[in-house]
């Protein structure tokens, strides 16, 4: 039945079927992330307890949130990797590696910017941050194990089960604020009842965040075909790309 | 609209420090980002051309003698 998905594990189809998707999540990442920054920095109305210092919400969350989606995705492609031996899920998981690596870094860093006014301080060692920043180290510790070897296919493996192990952290950073007394607040944005938050503040804040599950996928696209280039340089098709495009 | 003014709107309810440092932290770091992304497919191709043009003249090479 899912056959058909096999041959998009081809470097070359992968290479072209990403090539034709990235326009589309480029695009609407910007229109999105363009709407939702527009409306909630100018139009959304001013918190009555936080003032304008909230707006840092629609950068924050949408950041905080896709940082774990980012994790869950790359954990996925490299136990594909591992279990199935599909080299372009290798290749996937190194290219969102960084990628969840600056989303983090951004959650944390506006997390700190919107904590100083609000909690009076830039850090506090509690669950949910601590939870958040050993995130950050998962990503760098992906990020420097698939660089360490020279053969790609042992990164590969070395880097998927740091990956792979670390998905243990993602329900502790999204229950940390239930299980422990945390300065964090617990969620506003609820699925299965109503959100605790003002529809005119709740619509951008939506928005922002599928833009930037959007902007992953874009920079993940690109990511991607520059590692599949990388790791079949000695494939016919990408030396005709090399020919092409490289020094004359 | 929630702001009377552009500067009321750069004011941001005296939070400005803290939102724009974090709006600005976000834009560097994604452009940076993005940057670095893009550069890679050309940084990729022009090595393997490389290679080609070393091993074509390896080839020449071992041709002549």
């Amino acid at each position: 039945m899912w056959k058909w998905l096999h041959s998009y594990a081809d470097p070359q189809r992968a290479y072209n079927l990403s090539g034709t998707l990235l326009p589309w999540f480029a695009t609407l990442a910007i229109a999105f992330i363009g709407v939702g920054s527009v409306w909630g920095l100018l139009f959304a109305p001013v918190d009555y307890q936080q003032g304008d210092s909230y707006r840092i919400i629609f950068i924050h969350v949408p950041a905080a949130s896709m940082s774990m989606s980012a994790y869950m995705a790359m954990a996925t492609s490299a136990f594909i990797g591992l279990v199935w031996q599909i080299k372009s899920a290798d290749w996937a998981a190194a290219a969102i590696a960084p990628i969840g690596a600056v989303v983090t870094f951004i959650a944390l860093i506006t997390g700190a910017a919107w904590g100083k006014p609000m909690w009076g301080t830039w850090w506090v060692w509690d669950a949910r941050l601590t939870s958040e920043l050993v995130l950050l180290f998962l990503y760098l510790g992906v990020i420097s194990l698939y660089a360490s070897f020279e053969d790609k296919v042992l990164a590969a493996r070395a880097a998927g089960i740091l990956a792979i192990v670390g998905v243990i952290n993602i329900p502790i950073i999204k229950y940390s604020v239930e299980w422990w007394n945390s300065l964090h607040q617990p969620a506003t944005i609820k699925i299965t009842e109503k959100s605790s938050m003002a529809p005119e503040m709740l619509y951008p804040l939506l928005i922002n965040i599928f833009g930037f599950g959007l902007m992953i996928g874009a920079i993940t696209l690109v990511r991607f075909r520059a590692e599949i280039l990388a790791r079949n340089g000695m494939r016919p098709w990408v030396r005709e790309l090399a020919k092409a495009e490289g020094v004359k | 609209m929630q702001f009377d003014s552009l500067t009321d709107f750069l004011n941001m309810g005296g939070y400005a420090f803290y939102v724009w440092l974090s709006y600005g932290i976000t834009v560097f770091s994604l452009a940076t980002l993005i940057f670095f992304s893009v550069r890679q497919k050309r940084k990729i191709l022009i090595e393997i051309s490389k290679k080609m043009q070393r091993e074509e003249r390896l080839k020449a090479n071992r041709s002549n003698q």
